[in-house]
């Protein structure tokens, strides 16, 4: 079982390594990470704040914007080369399919932010003249950065597990969008009372919460990060994607492949 | 058969894993308030925000104006003591969309009102408003607003009436406005123009909240003139006697009172030997400053609503 998840895990990645769109976006999220240098030297006294922010700005964005696209496709495509019908006939049980090219998005994503991690690095020594310690800091915002990643993937994934991929792309964005936003859903229900008040907790527990995973602002300005928001983070990206995993399995495996 | 276990488990998976990814985000939310509800505004320069959001001012403004109520809100559950980035958000909020009339109308109030009901900054309060009446010169509740600031806050009874007075001459503006700009000028500092001021903001205003704070003060009003009446009434009779009464009890029984007074909320006042009036229930009359038990002192809190 695992082999086999693993297996596909590895063809996902091989076949995502070789989509010609996503080093497109890499290099586009690599040249924003350069610009953020030039755009650190026109403002004044904040160039190191301008690399971190608009550098992990752009590596979630487009990091989001690579998890969409390819994650929207994953079972489109095989449906649609045909590809999936081989797959299926050999040992291979739909959950282990969905579960491997999860997997497989995971690790193309996880390579990806390393690269534009690296090309990071490199602008902060470049503007702060060399690394300091308190820039350790900012590896906990990226590691946060996979973890939205996670998250967007099991989306991307369950809609794409019975929708169209422009669907399940605009689908899987407008969540993340909102899932932003959780925090606001939430003191807005702190602020209404009654049934309004559950309907909106109630809504805003079940969306993502990316706004606990965005720490961006806060390392700009060298605030620690508490190592019970790391551990719970952690446990929050694993459990809600468990739980998007589990719905696009279960619609994975009733879906009508004939 | 064979895809009922893998169905079984997955479901069970999903409501497992779901249930908890709620319980962790309601720790995370008690890790986070720091974080979330921080007192720094990141973005201090609206022309910068206003590059940023391309065109989308008006919502980011709405945004904003959302922010600031729930940054409100956040601090008066909490009684907070300062509300520091109340005005910048505010400022900002109106920077981004000068027409944001509730933004002025609202903002000024949270601003005005002392700790922990708001910011306790009449003149920020002032600013704000001076700004929208610069930016929506027709807006006669602009001039309300500024004139009752610098009537109930600042003291300053002569702008006080400049602002309702302009604000009289706005087409479409609430006639009473003219009543109480000339009273302003003529009687500044008064009970009776507080009062007509608090009528005016509960005629004037639809929200509960602000409608519930004004009939608040105009109960307040009313027991303060009582209590300084009738203990006026005590040293009246005293004098003409040659003792304080015993209680309202005596002054009933020579007919200087038809019965015993009774506060707005129908509770008897209490006289005391020594002649003073008191409240009987002081917590259920926020903003009271005579009728006080000894010692304690007139507080702008809402002391009725705390502990419920």
């Amino acid at each position: 079982m695992t082999q086999r998840i693993a297996a596909i895990a590895a063809n996902t990645f091989r076949e995502a390594v070789r989509d010609r769109v996503l080093y497109n976006l890499i290099l586009f999220a690599l040249l924003l990470v350069a610009a953020a240098v030039l755009f650190g030297q026109i403002s004044l006294d904040i160039e190191r704040i301008v690399v971190i922010n608009l550098s992990l700005t752009s590596i979630s964005i487009f990091g989001v914007v690579i998890a969409i696209f390819i994650g929207t496709q994953l079972v489109s495509k095989e449906i649609e080369k045909k590809t999936l019908y081989t797959v299926l006939a050999r040992p291979v049980r739909r959950w282990e399919f969905i579960i491997g090219k999860f997997f497989g998005l995971i690790e193309t994503l996880g390579v990806n932010t390393f690269f534009m991690a690296l090309g990071f690095y490199a602008a902060l020594f470049y503007v702060s003249h060399g690394l300091h310690p308190s820039d350790l800091n900012i590896l906990l915002a990226i590691y946060f950065i996979v973890l939205q990643f996670v998250i967007v993937i099991a989306l991307a994934l369950l809609f794409s597990s019975f929708s169209t991929p422009i669907f399940s792309a605009i689908f899987a964005f407008a969540l993340f969008v909102i899932g932003t936003f959780a925090d606001d859903l939430k003191n807005f229900a702190k602020l209404s009372e009654g049934t309004v008040h559950w309907v909106i907790a109630g809504v805003a527990y079940a969306l993502p919460n990316f706004g606990s995973l965005n720490v961006i602002s806060s390392v700009a300005h060298d605030q620690p990060i508490t190592f019970a928001l790391f551990a719970n983070n952690t446990l929050y990206a694993a459990l809600y994607s468990c739980a998007v995993v589990s719905g696009a399995v279960l619609i994975f495996e009733r879906r009508n492949l004939k | 058969m064979k895809s009922r276990r893998p169905n079984a488990f997955f479901s069970v998976l999903l409501v497992v894993c779901f249930a908890g990814s709620m319980l962790v985000e309601s720790r995370l939310d008690q890790l986070r308030p720091a974080a979330t509800l921080e007192e720094v505004l990141y973005i201090p320069s609206s022309k910068v925000v206003k590059r940023m959001s391309v065109g989308f001012e008006g919502l980011v403004a709405d945004i904003y104006w959302t922010r600031v109520v729930q940054y409100f809100g956040a601090k008066h559950i909490e009684n907070a003591s300062q509300y520091k980035l109340l005005y910048p958000l505010l400022d900002m909020a109106t920077d981004l969309d000068t027409h944001l009339i509730p933004a002025y109308e609202f903002g000024s109030i949270f601003l005005t009102q002392p700790p922990p009901r708001g910011a306790g900054e009449p003149l920020k309060a002032a600013a704000l408003l001076q700004k929208g009446i610069r930016e929506n010169p027709d807006s006669w509740r602009l001039y309300q607003g500024l004139g009752f600031i610098y009537y109930m806050e600042l003291k300053d009874y002569p702008a006080a009436g400049r602002a309702f007075e302009q604000g009289s001459k706005i087409p479409g503006a609430h006639p009473f406005l003219k009543v109480i700009a000339a009273r302003t000028l003529q009687k500044g500092g008064d009970y009776q123009t507080a009062q007509m001021l608090w009528q005016a903001v509960y005629e004037s205003f639809n929200d509960g909240l602000i409608r519930d704070n004004a009939i608040k003060h105009l109960r307040a009003l009313q027991v303060d003139q009582d209590v300084l009446q009738l203990e006026a009434l005590a040293r009246t009779y005293a004098a003409r006697t040659g003792h304080l009464p015993a209680g309202f009890n005596e002054l009933v029984a020579v007919h200087v009172l038809p019965s015993v007074p009774r506060d707005p909320l129908g509770y008897p006042y209490e006289l005391f030997p020594d002649g003073h009036v008191m409240v009987e229930f002081y917590r259920e009359l926020p903003f009271i400053t005579q009728g006080l038990p000894p010692g304690q002192q007139p507080s702008d809190m809402d002391l009725s609503t705390r502990g419920k």
